[in-house]
């Protein structure tokens, strides 16, 4: 149980601190067993605190929870960084009477997305932040609806206006020949829904106004009253590309709430079958840059392997994209010993051709002006945006929830973490390639040792609470909460995806480029839709 | 460049034979239960409760699935004393609806250009129709292309649940196709919401929106599957099922 304790060697700096800065006024807690700090605070002391952390003891965003509570709305700021000791969550009541809520985005900018959507779905107002409304809901949606409100009821439709599309922002551009390009929501060949405003003069992008949720499907919503497997499918399902990695992150925070510990077993499959996906995941993203830049044959030899290794989970797991595996205590099925190591000699037999591709790709000048010095992200962009995954690997932000928080067992796997400086769409396709060769020997390493005993459980008996779960997913760093109510109910359910933290730092890349490098620079991001709309 | 050409031909050919010859390649699909005679002996409701998505159903002494619900969670299948019985293959595009069979015709046999658009879709239903494209599959030599604009387009791809945002690009992309066009909706939540919908931000598939007239089981349907699909809609595939089978009989959960 969450008792007081004194706080740990990692968190002395920020009791020291806060004693020192915020006498009084804030109160920390220390749970033990589980690595975490929880502090309270007023909404005085919110914005320094963040920024202190943010910009002082190099912590990042992790999430924004909110909570209806009444008479409060509970808002959770979570911060992780890389001194150990679990991530913080800061926690803030405000009153729903008045839910007024200081913004910190002018501080921590990585905050500024979660802040609007908060805004557009559960009708709080930030103070001080410059671009609320309009975000997740788009026009067809009348102001002061908001739907993750428990009032709102989303089992039926619900009845929107019929209107035609009139997003127009403001054109900031005043140039001779100036004018807005608009791309999407249907575009490209296979592209999924979005839209994209770049407002360019001829050649050069200026500015990129992205609007994104289209594909909002209100998962989130939807899950809140269902059982633990019902919700399960949502958190797999929400972003099929990266199915495993979610579903992980979901078991792993019911799991904590139900304090089960996984099996050494299963949490080594789990562990070889993250990687398979991130491994299938990368050699896609690569096919995409291929095919971005239109050469044929990498494109095609790329996808073949993408195929191949479909192919794979297919033999392996009896589905081609990991769907239907994970459960809460462990995994729905067992694997042999010798089908996990003709897997792994697969893996490694693809991973070969993947690096002579590599090589050839390395070689090809065409191929490398397309890349090389394009779509820049900055370090200290990227940190004050607060990026993740392969993106923020390639901009020198050198960070893994696998190893910053480590889950699954990680902590015991021998892997390196990829990192690059020059933040490049050249950049990003090396760590990709990287990571997976990473991928495959961490597969390796999993298929050499795999503990003996049951892989298969049975789930734990639902109890009430919440608890935070998370992955390094193949775009990066997931967070999901969980809170179960008395009945064993989703009673909230809050996913902070990757893409959802990466799409708002994409236009730090796309502009001040040149337009045919958009799909170029887009490709070297491999972001999802589906898994930032949710 | 003379080294990409040499890689290109050094791979060889990898694209599959179907339609001409049955596709046995492990990996290839992931299954999906069947229907069948209850053969279990006791109470089939464990079974039936197993499902989370209402596909299966009782009909006398069968189990009768719903393939516009089956998500292949592997429930019925998986830790089951007496699972439901799996089948394998891809084959599995049929008309929707009551109506006749009503494919484009030959004419459209040797040339036939597809948009895809996405209603929402999760991604791994994109992906797998990005595979078609792609060299295991091809679809280029049996005469399908992909066209980014919906004007030139015959065939609609629709994947996804179609949410709320999307129904209006949706309804604006199948307008702008010239008749004679057809709709092809792919995977589970195009053709019954899925595990998404109906709820208060998308619908129960495609055909709540536009008409829809041929549907791909599967969460998400292999390639080969699509290609079916494709086929079927010009008359290259007989109809294996005159619909799809499922009259939405169990509820959704």
């Amino acid at each position: 149980m969450d008792r007081p304790m004194e706080p740990t060697k990692e968190w002395e700096f920020l009791s020291q601190e806060s004693a020192r800065r915020w006498p009084g006024q804030v109160r920390l807690r220390f749970t033990a067993g589980e690595k975490s700090c929880l502090v309270e605070l007023s909404t005085g002391v919110l914005a320094d605190l963040c920024t202190f952390l943010f910009l002082e003891a190099e912590f990042t965003l992790a999430s924004l929870i909110i909570e209806e509570k009444p008479p409060d709305w509970h808002l959770r700021y979570i911060f992780y960084g890389d001194r150990g000791g679990g991530p913080i969550h800061l926690l803030l009541r405000v009153p729903q009477m008045d839910p007024t809520v200081p913004s910190i985005s002018r501080y921590v900018h990585a905050a500024d997305w979660h802040e609007r959507e908060a805004e557009d779905l559960f009708g709080l107002t930030f103070e001080g932040h410059p671009r609320l409304g309009d975000f997740v809901l788009h026009e067809e949606w009348p102001e002061g609806v908001n739907p993750m409100r428990s009032s709102f009821d989303a089992s039926k439709p619900y009845v929107h206006r019929e209107l035609e599309p009139e997003w127009r922002p403001a054109r900031i551009v005043q140039a001779p020949g100036a004018f807005m390009m608009p791309i999407g929501p249907v575009y490209s060949d296979f592209a999924e829904s979005a839209h994209f405003l770049l407002e360019t003069v001829g050649e050069d992008v200026i500015r990129t106004i992205p609007r994104f949720f289209y594909k909002y499907r209100g998962v989130e919503k939807i899950a809140e009253g269902k059982t633990i497997e019902q919700a399960l499918l949502l958190a797999e399902r929400f972003s099929g590309t990266s199915a495993f990695a979610h579903s992980l992150a979901f078991c792993q925070a019911v799991e904590k709430i139900a304090r089960v510990e996984v099996p050494p077993r299963a949490r080594a499959l789990r562990r070889f079958l993250a990687e398979l996906e991130r491994f299938r995941h990368h050699v896609a993203a690569i096919a995409g840059i291929c095919q971005s830049t239109a050469l044929a044959v990498a494109t095609s030899q790329a996808a073949i392997l993408e195929e191949e290794i479909l192919r794979l989970s297919g033999m392996f797991t009896g589905h081609r994209y990991l769907f239907g595996l994970n459960l809460p205590g462990g995994l729905t099925t067992d694997f042999s010993d010798d089908c996990t190591k003709k897997t792994t000699a697969a893996a490694e037999d693809l991973l070969k051709k993947l690096l002579d591709l590599q090589e050839m790709l390395r070689f090809s000048s065409s191929f490398l002006d397309r890349l090389e010095e394009v779509g820049i992200v900055p370090k200290e962009r990227a940190l004050s945006y607060g990026l993740v995954g392969p993106i923020a690997r390639a901009s020198g932000v050198i960070r893994d929830l696998r190893r910053t928080l480590p889950y699954a067992g990680y902590e015991s796997v021998d892997f390196s973490i990829p990192g690059e400086e020059e933040g490049d769409g050249y950049a990003r396709l090396r760590i990709l390639f990287r990571e997976a060769e990473q991928s495959v020997s961490i597969m390796r390493q999993v298929a050499s040792s795999l503990p003996a005993g049951p892989g298969v459980f049975s789930p734990p008996a639902p109890q009430s609470g919440a608890a935070l779960g998370w992955v390094e997913a193949p775009r990066g760093a997931a967070f999901h909460w969980v809170r179960l109510g008395e009945n064993g109910q989703v009673a909230r359910y809050r996913i902070t995806p990757p893409s959802f933290t990466n799409w708002h730092g994409f236009h730090l890349a796309a502009e001040d480029f040149a337009f045919q490098d958009f799909p170029i620079i887009m490709a070297t991001f491999g972001l999802s839709n589906a898994e930032a709309d949710r | 460049m003379s080294k990409w050409v040499l890689k290109g031909l050094h791979t060889g050919i990898r694209t599959t034979a179907y339609p001409d010859q049955e596709e046995t390649a492990p990996g290839v699909s992931p299954g999906r239960p069947r229907s069948a005679h209850w053969t279990g002996g006791d109470d089939p409701q464990e079974l039936l409760s197993r499902c989370p998505t209402g596909a299966l159903g009782l009909e006398g002494q069968k189990i009768f699935v719903d393939d516009q619900r089956c998500i292949h969670c592997f429930r019925c299948l998986r830790g089951l004393r007496n699972p439901a019985e799996w089948e394998k293959g891809y084959e599995w595009a049929a008309v929707i609806g009551d109506g006749s069979p009503s494919s484009l015709g030959k004419a459209f046999g040797r040339s036939l250009h597809i948009r895809c658009v996405d209603g929402g879709a999760c991604g791994a239903c994109l992906s797998e129709i990005e595979q078609l494209s792609k060299p295991h599959y091809n679809i280029h030599r049996l005469g399908f292309f992909i066209t980014p604009t919906p004007r030139d387009a015959d065939l609609l791809l629709v994947a996804g649940p179609v949410t709320d945002h999307l129904r209006l690009p949706l309804k604006k992309a199948y307008e702008a196709m010239p008749a004679p066009k057809r709709v092809l909706a792919v995977g589970a939540c195009a053709l019954s919401g899925g595990v998404f919908g109906p709820s208060f931000a998308s619908g129960a598939g495609v055909k709540e929106c536009i008409p829809a007239d041929f549907g791909i089981p599967g969460c998400p349907p292999p390639p080969l599957a699509i290609i079916h699909g494709l086929l079927l809609s010009v008359s290259r595939k007989p109809l294996v099922s005159p619909r799809l089978s499922g009259s939405m009989v169990g509820r959704k959960r």
